[in-house]
């Protein structure tokens, strides 16, 4: 299969990251920000360019938890389940999430268009239970309010 | 740069700024208070409106004031009144609320809080009375709420940077250091090691060092340190400066987790107004000492918070502790001595040397000087991030600051300083806010969090929770964490769904002393805390859901989906084809 990003466009990325000191961890944060995933060819684009084998760059890209190995959805979904959102009833979120998008544990649905992560802080506790949709935060979240969020996503 | 140039400069624009004659809004915009409940909108319609009626408004987004239950909260400072405090502010009530005020002299009693000031208004209440004001002692977060985050020259006019100054031109590297011993100032990471003492392991080593700045926060129910980078973080590059001054570093890093934009662009921003001004760069303020200083980001990962592990993460690996000794004072990232202190330890620091170690230690405690910055969260009628004067109990804080708890309901656990501390009984209310007195009662305080909960939670719930936490996190590289932190919580489970047994209960005695003993770092070490602690206070919880009857019924309401792996392609792909 052909990819769509070209060794040389991501090389062009990584070169003109934004951080001034560049390791394999920094540079495939610049592809992933960029991309919105790794895409196969950038582990050997970044190993090369940090002079580390591919063994090394697969390594840190799988250990992890934010990268992702294919397209993210168009809405990325995420539901805190650290304590203080648990004890808030984020459980019954997870499941209304699973229903909804008829999915059996975090991933993305069959029509690509959404993805869904369970995350374990999202670092807002005192608007708990929280959910965040591309990033932005929505706190005090209950099951009806995530619903309509959920049916609102196409 | 000068630095009395700099101060007179920054002392002008602050007269111009708080003369009244232009009304000048401030708007609480941390995560909790602003960006999660609307705050960039709220600012859009205060622009438009100033654009549209032809009013001159002077606009500062500024930090958390610590009463996160009362988000998102503007004042107004004009015409020679005091500030006047609205909280919950939205996009639809700004308007209004500043119109009558700016426009007819009107203060709308509708969400109203109070006015700051030297003379009050009549009718209007004191915002220093508010509960979550009055029981507040701000050092670390003193200009948070008053001051801009993106305007260095606010926080020179209110003797930012002075701190650096009198250590730059006055101290010897040594006095700072014997300074910051002297102030007993700990740790307030989780370890609560003399920070003085830490700075002096690596005083002597010469060459390239590094001051490393621990930002990673992956502690569910603290959000202290996200909100001091996001409230002031002008505070942290000044401590961080006076530390590589006084350890004679030569570079320092801020570590936060990637995806908190909040946090990551506010200390950019504050670290290149610094360079800009010479505060950070050669010959910071002519005194012939050269420091630098950047942000290196991490991914998804909660060990990378541990010392030797967040290295690794700087150095672009895997964030996987390493053995110590070496410790890192003399063997730190890329193998050059370096020392890791947590944003609120260094956040006390200008403050310290500003106004010596005597006025600070004269605070708190005797084996804990200073404040303590505190977490609300949970079941709790006012949640936020109180600093708070050591000593004060829990009591206190949950009463008075968090104004008990809500709904009718009664208090049954606390869980402090992070899912690896410790969870305490509705007992533990005398217990005082000091690292040893904690750690007398079988918990931590350690970061700062605490999670209140109700009467309507397990406690094999809530420790079911903590402990999926744990394992989800364990990093994996060394097995009695891995695999203990598997064994535990699949017996929780277990008790959990109603099929535990009395053995199960010295098993898990078992597994969580072989973690202790053979973990390389504190996740292991300490990942049977959640279970032993709660053991302690809750036995009779753990021994009626192992008959089938969870005594509130939250372990059968609450079933948490433990999540799988999000890569399901890693391992498909060919490596190097």
């Amino acid at each position: 299969m052909l990819e769509k990003y070209t060794d040389d466009y991501i090389l062009n990325i990584i070169e003109n990251q934004h951080y001034k000191t560049r390791t394999m961890l920094s540079s495939l944060l610049t592809v992933q920000d960029d991309i919105g995933y790794l895409p196969k060819n950038s582990i050997n684009v970044v190993a090369d360019f940090m002079n580390v084998s591919t063994n090394d760059v697969w390594g840190v890209a799988s250990f992890y938890l934010n990268f992702r190995f294919d397209p993210p959805g168009k809405y990325n979904v995420e539901i805190c389940w650290g304590p203080t959102c648990h004890i808030g009833g984020a459980s019954e979120l997870q499941h209304t999430a699973l229903e909804k998008l008829n999915l059996v544990n975090q991933g993305d649905t069959e029509d690509g268009k959404v993805s869904l992560k369970f995350n374990t802080c999202l670092g807002a506790c005192p608007q708990a239970p929280l959910i965040s949709v591309n990033h932005k935060l929505h706190g005090k979240m209950d099951v009806k309010k995530f619903s309509k969020i959920l049916d609102k996503l196409n | 740069m000068n630095y009395e140039i700099l101060k007179s400069d920054s002392d002008k624009r602050w007269a111009e700024l708080t003369n009244g004659s232009i009304p000048w809004i401030r708007i609480s915009d941390a995560m909790c208070c602003g960006s999660s409940l609307g705050s960039d909108e709220i600012i859009d319609n205060i622009i438009k409106y100033s654009a549209e009626n032809k009013i001159e408004i002077n606009i500062s987004r500024v930090g958390c004031h610590g009463i996160c239950y009362a988000g998102t909260i503007i004042d107004v400072l004009f015409n020679g009144n005091p500030r006047i405090f609205w909280g919950y502010i939205n996009p639809e009530n700004v308007i209004e609320t500043i119109n009558s005020y700016i426009q007819n002299g009107e203060i709308l009693k509708d969400n109203l809080l109070g006015s700051y000031g030297d003379e009050l208004i009549k009718g209007v209440p004191d915002f220093t009375e508010l509960p979550g004001i009055k029981y507040q002692k701000r050092i670390a977060l003193k200009n948070s709420g008053n001051i801009a985050f993106d305007d260095i020259f606010q926080y020179i006019a209110n003797d930012g940077f002075s701190g650096l100054n009198k250590a730059l031109h006055s101290m010897k590297s040594d006095e700072v250091i014997n300074e910051v011993k002297n102030s007993g100032l700990r740790g307030r990471g989780g370890a609560a090691f003399p920070t003085g003492v830490k700075w002096s392991f690596m005083a002597n080593s010469k060459g390239k060092k590094y001051i490393l700045c621990n930002c990673e926060e992956g502690d569910p129910g603290a959000f202290n340190d996200k909100g001091i980078l996001e409230s002031d973080p002008f505070t942290l590059i000044e401590g961080m400066i006076i530390a590589g001054y006084a350890t004679g570093s030569t570079n320092g890093f801020v570590f936060i987790r990637h995806g908190h934009e909040g946090p990551i662009v506010r200390t950019e921003q504050a670290i290149k107004q610094a360079y800009n001004n010479g505060l950070l760069g050669e010959n910071i303020l002519g005194s012939g000492f050269s420091f630098d200083i950047e942000v290196s980001l991490t991914g998804d990962s909660y060990v990378a918070g541990e010392e030797t592990a967040l290295m690794e993460s700087i150095e672009g690996k895997s964030s996987k502790p390493r053995s110590r000794p070496p410790f890192p004072a003399a063997y730190g990232v890329w193998g050059k001595p370096s020392t890791i202190n947590n944003v609120k330890s260094l956040s006390y620091v200008a403050e310290i040397i500003r106004n010596g170690s005597d006025w600070f230690k004269s605070t708190g405690t005797e084996s804990s000087s200073g404040t303590a910055i505190v977490c609300l969260s949970g079941n709790i009628a006012n949640p936020g991030m109180y600093e708070v004067e050591m000593g004060i109990s829990l009591g206190d804080v949950i009463e008075k600051l968090g104004g008990g708890i809500p709904d009718g309901r009664k208090l049954k656990m606390l869980q402090t300083g992070g899912p690896l501390g410790g969870v305490l009984g509705s007992d533990s209310l005398k217990v005082k806010i000091d690292f040893d007195e904690m750690a007398k009662a079988g918990a931590i305080l350690g970061s700062g969090g605490i999670i209140v909960v109700d009467d309507r939670t397990c406690a094999v719930d809530l420790t079911k929770s903590l402990v999926a936490f744990c394992q989800y996190e364990s990093c994996g590289k060394c097995f009695p964490c891995r695999l203990g932190m598997t064994h535990l919580l699949e017996i929780v489970e277990k008790i959990s769904r109603g099929e535990g047994q009395i053995e199960d209960l010295s098993l898990m005695n078992k597994i969580g002393k072989n973690m202790q003993a053979g973990s390389l770092c504190g996740h292991g070490q300490l990942g049977y805390n959640p279970i032993s602690s709660a053991l302690k206070h809750f036995q009779n919880d753990f021994e009626k859901c192992m008959s089938g009857n969870c005594p509130t019924g939250s372990c059968q309401e609450r079933k948490i989906v433990f999540p799988i792996n999000t890569r399901p392609n890693a391992w498909q792909v060919k490596v190097g084809t």
